[in-house]
């Protein structure tokens, strides 16, 4: 039995239906394969999904710093998602949201007679104590099934207090995953917020968009440290450390780069159709990957001197880690890694092992689609299926007023032809091979299966199974919140990342597992001893 | 540091802001990982089973296993049932535990699914078992899921044609591995025959071998559980967490129960101590009355330090009175008593606390938030504040002392193995209490006030 089968021998016939296509194993680099992604997860089966309200609320609205996002149902789900995700904000103003939690907090009754009261009094009492400049609410499981119609009380709530008031129908059980939330906070904020501050387009210049970028850990300061010293304006960063105001003027920017493509693809797409701004796909997570990232975002612009300037500070970073890289690569080289985790990281974080001299034998996305392991050329031919059709496409067309000038059609063949990811994204898989086994929806049972039969050296995944890898004996680490420390991104975020892994591999308390009892005997005889005396 | 948050108190009716509390599920997987080889099951979305694993396994720094039924928008309009008869099959054939553990959520409440029938209909492999409790998230908070997930167990396991065992059934509420492992260790001492229930002492705190145990070897059995029908008797430790299994066993099985405050401090462990005496009629060992001199003793060495510190705690109820108990005890008066959970007896229970030691200033409300604590304190401050990791925020911003004791604590270690239960436990949060106190006045004092010994 080759890995694949042995991790399938244990289901029942209806499991391994469903399992079998979700697993693959990838023959040599360049292969196609096609893996099922994005359908219902087997319920029992000790998955790490969320749900949709995880993904809109948790992932895309949650780091708005200037906003104050209600979750509209019981305590719990707003309380799960208050401080928990590590999407690091600081306000010049002190007016940080981030370090708040704002529910409606259901009871018994709101339930049975309905929770529009109760939500309309909690947006008043938000609007009275803190005067936001918007309001999200945001709705849980049982808000769409007793059918309070969130709606209305937003459009309500705007014109009594005169500010925006966004409501998002992400009731938990909505789609297959976060992936839906996703889809559904890109919808509300495409439809309501980007571009609504209405400001002329200047002039074409160096102004970008960060789409994709929730500043776990600090990671978005750290892009944004690189992109401003080459030389580049940030208008809007989608949406760590972000901010509804800045997301108004998101419109005026004359590149979207794309840092997770899951998340926020969708808002990269109708910015394209309705602004004409095109978006890159780009990655700072890695060495290699980001001096990659850098001259396409140089050669994008085609501007010389921005190009000569990305070169000198590519050297400069370059420069700086230089003792670092080699130090982390001396100890790191020749490891073997699992990355099981979201819907973009586990491609991303395989290029910064590579920079280290580690390869991945196993990986896997938590709620990617097909386009995520396979690359977007797939699009055109997955099948939507009743839960994904469930959630709005959102159609937009050619904004009148605020249709850019972008790069016209012969240069950006060009760069498509260089392999420059516009409006495009490889997938996961290009860059694997070699019989490394991919799976996608991971369960725990299928982890621990596969720890077994590839013994890496360091599994990346996140807090649900760490506890279980590391009893298990092998070093974990959460590519979720980057166990606490960060930032990952850019040329510095690699050495923490490999820091991190040289630590959690080097910890001296692996060598102690087996206590000196088991190998050495501690009852010795004495009989026939010469000192006996 | 929560700059967003005025001094001035306002009154609201129905915003939420900054919680003390969290949904019912959460205790109710909390208390289902205290019995051996169950696999705890959340009967609802996918991300309500996520978030309660990912919050335990914050706390405790321990894998949080549990299943989901994961509800689709057809599972809401054609009800559950299908999925959870599929997971239950999933669960048995994949995971192998001896028994599942069904707690609802808001999503499955609201649509009304009917667990007892659904659990009577399904296919049961042989010798195992399913069990469920409701636990409506709209509805009290994780106090009260952890009681309604040991009421679940009792109502569907305990025999009251059980022989009488002679076991006395210690019920811990909601409390960490490290206090029901000193609440068993004082039981030992005493030599009481016991069933802690539930006992997540070797279940959220396994030893690190190399090899991972789905289920490690520690929590109630299920055949406990089914004997707690014969137990002598039961203490039923947190006056708010635990009364309700205890009224459940009692009202099944006719076992009756003494309900008693969480045994943190010295007059609430001398309470548990004599309960076990009494019940075993058996001595107080005297290496138990050693470690309550020991504590008495520690107590009198530091007290100088505690004398009239005014302190806030917040947390849960039985917790946050226990606290609050041996802070008295050690001479502070306790300024702030919050819980989330919305529960009456707190209040009644606090009034009956202060009232003992004459403390008239202390503001003791249940249903309540953080938020509103922070602009208390920002009206009257105070010396210390005990309470989870959420507080850390309200201490930094208020430059408080900060204790943490509780639940959740997400950004330390240790603290699980760790009681704060029993006179050792009480000599733990002394020692807390008095380096938070100490810290500060090394912190603040002077080059010519910092002192050598203190």
């Amino acid at each position: 039995m080759d890995a694949r089968e042995v991790i399938l021998d244990k289901y029942s016939g209806r499991v391994f239906k469903n399992r079998k296509d979700h697993i693959v194993e990838l023959d040599e680099a360049g292969v196609p394969k096609e893996i099922a992604a994005n359908s219902r997860s087997v319920p029992g089966m000790m998955i790490n999904r969320g749900c949709c309200y995880a993904g809109c609320k948790g992932v895309v609205l949650g780091p708005l710093r200037d906003t104050v996002v209600i979750t509209h149902g019981p305590i719990g789900c707003g309380y799960y998602t208050w401080g928990t995700r590590r999407n690091k904000a600081d306000s010049p103003d002190g007016r940080n949201f981030v370090q708040y939690c704002f529910s409606t907090d259901m009871q018994e009754t709101d339930i049975v007679f309905g929770g529009m009261k109760k939500l309309r009094q909690a947006i008043r009492e938000a609007v009275e104590i803190f005067h936001p400049k918007a309001v999200m609410i945001c709705s849980t499981c049982p808000i769409g099934l007793i059918g309070d119609d969130i709606n209305a009380v937003a459009t309500e709530s705007e014109k009594l207090y005169g500010i925006t008031c966004v409501a998002y129908s992400c009731e938990g059980y909505k789609g297959v995953s976060q992936s839906a939330g996703h889809h559904i906070a890109n919808n509300g904020l495409m439809r309501r917020v980007i571009g609504s501050a209405k400001d002329k387009i200047p002039e074409r210049g160096l102004r970008i968009n960060i789409l994709g970028e929730y500043n776990i850990g600090g990671d978005g300061w750290e892009e944004e440290r690189i992109l401003k010293k080459i030389g580049y304006e940030i208008v809007a960063v989608f949406t760590g450390d972000g901010s509804y105001e800045a997301l108004t003027h998101a419109h005026t920017a004359d590149l979207n780069l794309v840092q997770c493509h899951r998340s926020i693809n969708y808002i990269a797409e109708m910015m394209k159709t309705k602004y004409n701004i095109d978006w890159l796909k780009v990655n700072f997570v890695g060495i290699d990957e980001t001096i990659r990232t850098l001259r396409e975002i140089a050669d994008y612009f085609g501007n010389e001197e921005i190009k000569q300037r990305t070169e000198e500070v590519i050297a400069e970073e370059l420069a700086d880690i230089a003792e670092d890289r080699k130090f982390y690569r001396q100890k790191l080289e020749g490891k073997t890694a699992g990355v099981f985790v979201g819907g973009s990281r586990s491609h991303h974080y395989q290029n910064v092992l590579k920079d280290f001299g580690m390869k991945t034998v196993i990986a896997g996305y938590e709620f990617a689609h097909r386009d995520d392991y396979e690359g977007r050329e797939v699009i055109p031919n997955i099948k939507l299926d009743a839960d994904s059709k469930n959630i709005e496409q959102l159609t937009v067309h050619p904004d009148e007023q605020f249709y850019h000038v972008a790069l016209d059609k012969e240069r950006f063949d060009e760069l498509r032809k260089e392999n420059v990811e516009l409006e495009y994204y490889k997938g996961m898989f290009k860059d694997m091979g070699d019989g490394t086994i991919v799976v996608d929806d991971f369960n725990h049972y299928e982890t621990e299966k596969v720890l077994d039969i590839f013994k890496p050296d360091i599994f990346y995944s996140g807090i649900k199974d760490k506890y279980m890898i590391e009893k298990k004996g092998f070093p974990s680490n959460q590519l979720h919140s980057y166990d606490y420390s960060g930032p990952y991104a850019g040329f510095k975020g690699a050495i923490v990342f490999a820091r991190n892994t040289y630590l959690s591999i080097y910890a001296p308390a692996w060598k102690m597992l087996t206590p000196p009892w088991r190998t050495q005997p501690t009852l010795e005889g004495t009989m026939g001893d010469e000192n006996y005396a | 540091m929560l700059d967003m948050t005025p001094k001035e108190l306002v009154h609201r009716k129905a915003l939420r802001v900054n919680p003390a509390k969290t949904c019912q599920p959460v205790g109710a997987m909390y208390a289902a990982l205290g019995v051996h080889r169950c696999m705890p099951h959340s009967h609802g979305s996918q991300g309500c089973c996520s978030y309660h694993r990912t919050f335990l396994a914050r706390h405790f720094k321990e894998p949080a296993i549990a299943t989901t039924s994961s509800f689709s928008e057809g599972a809401c309009v054609f009800g559950g049932g299908s999925n959870l008869k599929k997971a239950v099959k999933n669960i048995f054939d994949i995971y192998d535990p001896d028994i599942i553990a069904v707690h609802t959520t808001c999503l499955s409440e609201t649509i009304g699914d009917d667990l007892k029938t659904l659990i009577q209909q399904m296919e049961i492999p042989e010798g195992k078992i399913v069990v469920h409790t409701n636990t409506p998230s709209y509805v009290g908070s994780h106090i009260n899921g952890f009681a309604n997930m040991m009421t679940g167990f009792i109502k569907y396991l305990s025999d009251k044609n059980t022989p009488a065992t002679g076991k006395v059934g210690i019920f811990p509420g909601f409390v960490n591995p490290g206090d029901m492992h000193e609440l068993k260790r004082i039981a030992k001492m005493i030599g009481v025959k016991y069933t802690m229930f539930p006992d997540t002492d070797g279940t959220m705190n396994s030893a690190l071998t190399g090899h991972y145990e789905m289920y490690p070897k520690g929590g109630t059995t299920v055949d406990e559980i089914r004997e707690l029908g014969g137990a002598q008797h039961v203490l039923a430790l947190g006056e708010i967490t635990s009364v309700t299994p205890a009224m459940e066993l009692k009202r099944k099985c006719d076992v009756d129960f003494s309900s008693l405050p969480l045994p943190i401090g010295v007059e609430a462990t001398d309470k548990y101590v004599m309960a076990l005496s009494h019940l075993s009629k058996r001595e107080v060992p005297t290496e138990l009355e050693e470690e309550r001199g020991q504590l008495l003793d520690i107590m009198i060495d530091s007290h100088a330090y505690y004398g009239d510190k005014r302190v806030a705690i917040a947390g849960d109820p039985d917790t946050v009175l226990g606290f609050a108990a041996f802070c008295l005890e050690l001479g502070m008066k306790p300024k702030y008593m919050i819980t989330g959970t919305p529960d009456e007896k707190f209040t009644k229970k606090a009034k009956e606390l202060l009232l003992k030691y004459g403390v008239t200033d202390c503001i003791a409300k249940a249903n309540t938030d953080l938020f509103e604590l922070h602009q208390l304190i920002k009206n009257e401050p105070v010396d210390l504040l005990i309470g989870g990791t959420h507080c850390k925020y309200i201490a930094r911003a208020e430059d408080v002392p900060f204790v943490r004791a509780g639940f959740p604590i997400l950004d330390r270690y240790v603290h699980p193995y760790m009681p704060l239960v029993g006179y050792r436990g009480a000599m733990r949060l002394a020692e807390l209490i008095s380096n938070a106190l100490l810290d500060r006045q090394d912190r603040d004092a002077e080059d010519k006030d910092f002192e050598l010994v203190m």
